[in-house]
């Protein structure tokens, strides 16, 4: 590991020991309990699928009707399987119960060991198909070239997954190694994963699995054009990062967007009900090889930069542990950040060259994902240009490897042709004007850039030290990320949160945590 | 012609794009035609630029995107003649505020939070309209009304009784409420506005009920009145539009309570 920064080792270690500290009482908070989206995903690994004629998911029909006749706090699986008739499938069971035509029962003796068998080879087949995504992906991986670093990231979000496949084949075709598909504004917020393909959606495109399904498709026949591998990507937050992660699973997605506290924060989201939900999602990630992106940008657009740059490096720690926790490798933990200081703030490109390494030095094994400017990209499309160039420049010197490619038209329209054009021109010219630039630059020990970074992760232990004192819980009750106060009694999707009784039996949480947790 | 030059007013009445010299009439434009690179495409620029008024024109560069896309950048001159005088602008009744400004407008004039309670109302569930003005995440790169200290900010979500609303105004001694409603069909939209200030109506003395704002991309911002609404945000606003108006209808009320 390099120490461009000289970092105190000690000083490193802390930190990672508080953000444990702090992480740890929320692990146990996320493993007493369950959630109603982490109840559908079980049945979505048992290949539950289809909705009603009103697009209510058969999955949620069947979990609300559990739900009302028995309870959740014993899981979904024993019911469900409990009152399977012979060589019956999971979407009849659901039509026949939203008709009012099952009684639900918890069952005991004999017909439990029944059921948990049959629940258990169920959902072995979807992790098995997960399984086997992942091997397809490697194969594929391994038989073309790889992308070098920085991977360029391009998003597309016309609303209409017909429109977006050509844009995203075409962005492939200009230089994209990543491609994000947008979701459509305030999917988050659905308790529901929509069905089917989808051409209507307001600022970006519904995730649903057959959407994944055929964007996959088309960016693997772009892949075998180019030779290069097209990683694609959605997003796991919101109230259903179960379901999402299962989907994104079983349909190959590379990559996802899934942040341990983004949905608390940012949308007003119950705090356990994500954390569990993000658990889960990011066991399910772990298993299928999919890298996660956290979402540290975020911080920066709402609090000041300069002021809350300690609170990124705290949100990557955390961000971290749970990520570990969960099962994730380093590879697949892409810690986000973001060049937002003002551009009339002196010495900011020192500044953002600062974050932007400490970012490198502490995480050195993490894709780390570097966000453009947004909050000062005003209308001016020539000086956005100029501070997108800078924003490569900083992500070529400090080696981030997922690069979100700026835009001159944020904030103005969503990109052009020829806005993305004129980007990836961008990128291009600073990742061969500076190809090695890196290996040049040692900034002085006693600099602005190298005092800095220390300071900002002295600030980040002092941070660290409090939330471990006074809980996390309170501390995201109390304001301390983003400026946002939530409660734990609060925030959408708490109904769904379950408190696990002592029967609970969950098939898929006992595969995916392995043998050490009965 | 020479009006323009006439040193008898104090700023030239008609004016025209400035490009180093008085009157040059010098623009400069950029766009994509989906054609492919070739002496056609850069022709078919021209010929777009000088139906766009610019002649003579200069493509200055071209660039294939793809084997179907070229881009170009074109300079040249306009004869169009800008009238100063016949401009009209759109004056808004209330000023737009920072967040700062906002929060220091209610720090000062109200010296208390103000409180907005938000939903959507009947079996509306699209919470889109009333999330993006009110999540911190916000809409079209501004923040949501949450963002702003001075504002105490409660989001009900979707599928909101009247009635429930009502008494979560009247328990969170709400300032001013605002609704969203996306669905349309049947009018909806129309008829559960009715219904909600018909019950605030009830529900308050006369002349105290909170402000009631309604949102939705199929409103009419000038049907206010007959709606017995206080103001109609149509499609596009922005969460600081809705601060701004706030601000502005809560230090009026102010001012009007203290001249009684």
């Amino acid at each position: 590991m390099t120490n461009l920064l000289h970092l105190p080792a000690d000083d490193v270690t802390r930190a990672r020991a508080l953000a444990a500290e702090a992480g740890a009482p929320v692990v146990a908070i996320a493993r007493a309990h369950s959630t109603s989206s982490v109840e559908r995903a079980v049945l979505r690994l048992a290949g539950i699928c289809g909705a009603d004629v009103d697009g209510t998911p058969w999955v949620n029909r069947l979990v609300d009707e559990v739900a009302a006749q028995v309870g959740l706090e014993s899981g979904v699986a024993l019911p469900v399987w409990n009152a399977l008739e012979q060589s019956e499938d999971l979407v009849t069971l659901a039509q026949r119960a939203a008709a009012g035509r099952v009684d639900f029962a918890l069952p005991t003796g004999p017909a439990r060991e029944v059921a948990m068998a049959n629940a258990t080879r169920a959902v072995s087949l979807g992790l098995e198909r997960i399984d086997s995504q992942r091997r397809h992906r490697e194969l594929l991986v391994a038989s073309l070239a790889t992308p070098k670093r920085p991977w360029i990231y391009l998003i597309v979000a016309t609303g209409n997954i017909n429109e977006d496949i050509p844009q995203a084949q075409a962005a492939a075709r200009e230089g994209a190694d990543v491609i994000a598909v947008i979701r459509s504004t305030g999917q988050s917020l659905l308790d529901y994963v929509p069905e089917g393909a989808t051409t209507e959606g307001y600022a970006g495109t519904y995730a649903t699995q057959e959407n994944f399904k055929l964007m996959r498709a088309a960016l693997d026949e772009t892949s075998a054009e180019l030779g290069r591998y097209i990683r694609l990507t959605n997003y796991a937050s919101g109230l259903c990062m179960p379901e999402m992660a299962t989907l994104a699973g079983l349909e190959r997605l590379d990559m996802m967007l899934n942040d341990s506290m983004y949905g608390i924060l940012f949308r007003d989201i119950n705090p356990i009900r994500t954390f569990v939900d993000q658990r889960f999602s990011r066991q399910i990630h772990a298993r299928a090889g999919i890298i996660i992106n956290t979402g540290e940008d975020n911080y920066l657009t709402t609090a000041d930069p300069i002021e809350a740059a300690h609170t990124v490096t705290v949100s990557q720690l955390l961000n971290e542990f749970f990520a570990h926790e969960a099962g994730l490798a380093d590879w697949q933990i892409g810690l986000g950040h973001a060049f937002e200081i003002n551009p009339d703030t002196p010495n900011s490109f020192q500044l953002e060259l600062a974050h932007a390494l400490l970012a490198r030095e502490l995480f050195p094994d993490a894709p780390l994902k570097w966000m453009p400017p947004t909050k000062h990209m005003t209308g001016d499309i020539f000086r956005g240009y100029l501070l997108d160039g800078f924003f490569n420049l900083a992500g070529m010197l400090t080696g981030q490897d997922i690069l979100l490619v700026g835009m001159m038209t944020e904030a103005v329209v969503t990109p052009w042709l020829s806005d993305r054009d004129l980007a990836l021109q961008n990128v291009q010219y600073v990742r061969n004007a500076a190809a090695g630039l890196r290996d040049d630059f040692h900034p002085s020990r006693t600099g602005l850039i190298a005092v800095r970074g220390r300071h900002v992760l002295a600030e980040a232990i002092g941070l660290l030290d409090r939330i471990a004192d006074t809980g996390l819980l309170n501390a995201i009750a109390d304001g301390t990320f983003g400026l946002m106060h939530r409660p734990a009694n609060k925030g959408k999707g708490l109904a769904g949160v379950i408190t696990k009784d002592p029967y609970y039996f969950n098939p898929a949480s006992l595969l995916l945590e392995g043998p050490v947790s009965a | 012609m020479n009006d323009q030059m006439n040193p008898s007013v104090d700023a030239p009445v008609v004016i025209r794009p400035y490009g180093d010299t008085t009157g040059d009439g010098m623009v400069q434009v950029s766009f994509t035609l989906p054609l492919a690179h070739d002496k056609r495409a850069e022709g078919a620029a021209l010929q777009l630029a000088n139906k766009m008024g610019i002649s003579p024109a200069l493509v200055v560069h071209a660039k294939a995107m793809g084997p179907e896309f070229t881009f170009f950048i074109v300079y040249g001159t306009v004869h169009h003649l800008v009238e100063v005088d016949k401009v009209v602008v759109f004056e808004r009744d209330y000023e737009l505020l920072t967040p700062k400004d906002a929060n220091a407008a209610v720090r000062e004039q109200l010296g208390r939070p103000l409180v907005t309670v938000g939903a959507c109302i009947g079996s509306d569930a699209h919470t889109v309209g009333i999330d993006a003005i009110l999540n911190i995440k916000g809409f079209a790169g501004e923040k949501g009304l949450e963002y702003y200290g001075e504002f105490e900010v409660h989001n009900l979500g979707a599928q909101v009784s009247v009635p429930e609303l009502v008494n979560q105004a009247i328990a969170f001694h709400a300032d001013a409420v605002l609704v969203s409603q996306v669905v349309t069909q049947k009018d909806a939209h129309l008829a559960n506005v009715r219904e909600l200030t018909a019950a605030f109506r009830e529900a308050y003395p006369h002349g105290r009920r909170p402000l009631i704002v309604v949102g939705g991309p199929r409103f009419d911002p000038t049907m206010a009145a007959e709606l017995g609404v206080d103001r109609i945000f149509g499609k596009g606003t922005t969460p600081g539009e809705v601060a701004s108006y706030l601000v502005h209808a809560m230090v009026n009320q102010q001012r009007k309570a203290s001249d009684v």
